[in-house]
């Protein structure tokens, strides 16, 4: 590992996003947008507002890393820079890590910016400290880059990498509890769910809204972290330095 | 002394043999020319010497080393023919990210546009530049490093004359200071800008010599009735 390399990189993507604020507005102004609509949608509901506020607001930037990252791992991969950082004095791991450092600052970011509108003028309110819903939304965050970076690998071209999203992060979302309690879920469904990462850092959340920080919890954001660090090496898998 | 060292490689690209058996030397301290038509395996032996190709069979040693060795990332330039540089950063940008890598500072970075010509350029974004423009940054990145061994792979293509002229006395000026360049190109009239030529038809060693070499030995004027000869030649 080399810190220099690491920083290196985190410091290019930021430079990167930066040079594209249109997608810097989408990835803060879409989940505030969604928030808004929700607390309108369940007027006559606010205590489902107040059950489901939170949790989407610690969901929303894992769904935007996932594509953030698989878009920009295969541009990578399809413009040659891959090949080129391959033939570099460059650890697969400072590469990973750069790319989780700098999706990690833009998840602060969203997080940030959708908490000051949730809690602010939305009225959100939870049970567990706020500061932990935030903290909760950037460990997300580096779990959908992780994923992210591991389906872009089966990915050719943009289209492609665009359609995973459906298919890795819909399920997951459906499954987690958010929709459907999942005591309420058939055995084999519920297993399914017992399976997918998002089950967890859902139940992490809800348990934070909840204000029920317990050993439940402690487990809950134990997974995540190691459903993140398996996904990136597997993602590191996908990385060769020798191609066919 | 041989830079490169390539005995018995075969490469197999999606049950395409790529290179069938190649065996040759390339001499450090001279800028050798790769030459042979679109496909003959150009590319797929340079990406062999810098380690980013999967081999079927054979040993390419590179600066004494095996290619790929981890100690080899520092030593070897390599330009790939699509630009590798991030479209949307600048010119400057993207060096110095390339240039912490290798550990190349700012004044590095800075002599190094000015050896590509593009101080004009230098806060531009790359997409905005033409696809000339575009190579010479890919060709400043892989400068960035002081490498011994430059692996560039056709560097020139699409540039004016003039530029064309001066890359080509920055290759024998890189040469003189005792670095070894591998310069491919598809471009007959090139090759008599080389030290020394490999000549690939598909995926087999064609000739190796001195331009004048090769003239002489066909007797022929230029280097594309020498390429036609010795095809006719190997029958």
């Amino acid at each position: 590992m080399s810190l220099q390399a690491t920083f290196a990189v985190a410091e290019r993507v930021l430079l990167q996003l930066r040079r594209d604020p249109r997608t810097l507005a989408l990835v803060v102004g879409v989940p505030c947008l969604l928030e808004t609509l929700l607390k309108e949608l369940f007027e006559a509901q606010p205590r489902l507002f107040q059950h489901v506020g939170a949790p989407l607001l610690g969901l929303f930037p894992f769904v935007t890393m996932f594509l953030v990252t698989s878009i920009t791992m295969l541009r990578e991969r399809v413009s040659g820079t891959l090949e080129r950082l391959m033939t570099l004095p460059l650890g697969k791991l400072d590469l990973l890590a750069g790319y989780g450092i700098a999706f990690a600052v833009l998840a602060a970011v969203q997080a940030a910016a959708v908490s000051a509108l949730a809690f602010g003028a939305l009225g959100l309110d939870t049970a567990g400290p706020r500061w932990v819903v935030g903290a909760l939304a950037v460990g997300n965050a580096v779990l959908g880059s992780a994923l992210g970076l591991f389906f872009s690998a089966f990915a050719r071209t943009e289209f492609q990498a665009v359609q995973f999203m459906p298919a890795v992060v819909f399920p997951q979302i459906l499954l987690c509890g958010l929709f459907v309690a999942r005591g309420a879920m058939a055995t084999w469904l519920r297993w399914l769910s017992d399976a997918l990462p998002l089950t967890y850092a859902y139940d992490a959340l809800a348990h934070t809204a909840a204000g029920t920080l317990d050993a439940r919890f402690a487990a809950d954001v134990g997974v995540v972290g190691g459903a993140a660090i398996l996904a990136l090496a597997l993602g590191a898998a996908t990385l060769r330095r020798r191609t066919a | 002394m041989a830079a490169v060292r390539v005995e018995g490689l075969e490469v197999v690209r999606g049950g395409n043999r790529i290179l069938a058996g190649l065996t040759h030397s390339i001499p450090a301290g001279l800028v050798t020319g790769l030459l042979g038509p679109s496909g003959c395996g150009k590319t797929t032996l340079m990406r062999t010497i810098v380690g980013v190709q999967r081999i079927a069979a054979g040993t390419v040693t590179v600066l004494g080393l095996p290619a790929g060795d981890p100690r080899l990332r520092v030593r070897v330039g390599y330009m790939t023919q699509a630009a590798a540089v991030y479209a949307d950063l600048t010119v400057r940008e993207n060096l110095t990210f390339f240039g912490r890598l290798v550990g190349a500072g700012p004044q590095t970075v800075d002599d190094a546009i000015a050896t590509v010509s593009l101080e004009n350029e230098r806060s531009r974004v790359v997409s905005r530049l033409s696809g000339g423009q575009q190579a010479r940054v890919s060709l400043a990145a892989a400068l960035l490093g002081d490498p011994d061994l430059l692996v560039l792979d056709e560097p020139t293509v699409g540039l004016d004359p003039l530029l064309r002229r001066d890359l080509w006395l920055l290759f024998h000026e890189l040469a003189a200071q005792g670095k070894t360049l591998l310069v491919s190109s598809h471009v007959m009239d090139e090759a008599e800008r080389c030290d020394t030529l490999v000549l690939l038809r598909e995926g087999r060693l064609l000739a190796a010599a001195t331009p004048s070499e090769l003239r002489r030995s066909t007797a022929t004027e230029d280097l594309d009735q020498t390429f036609l000869a010795l095809v006719e030649r190997a029958g």
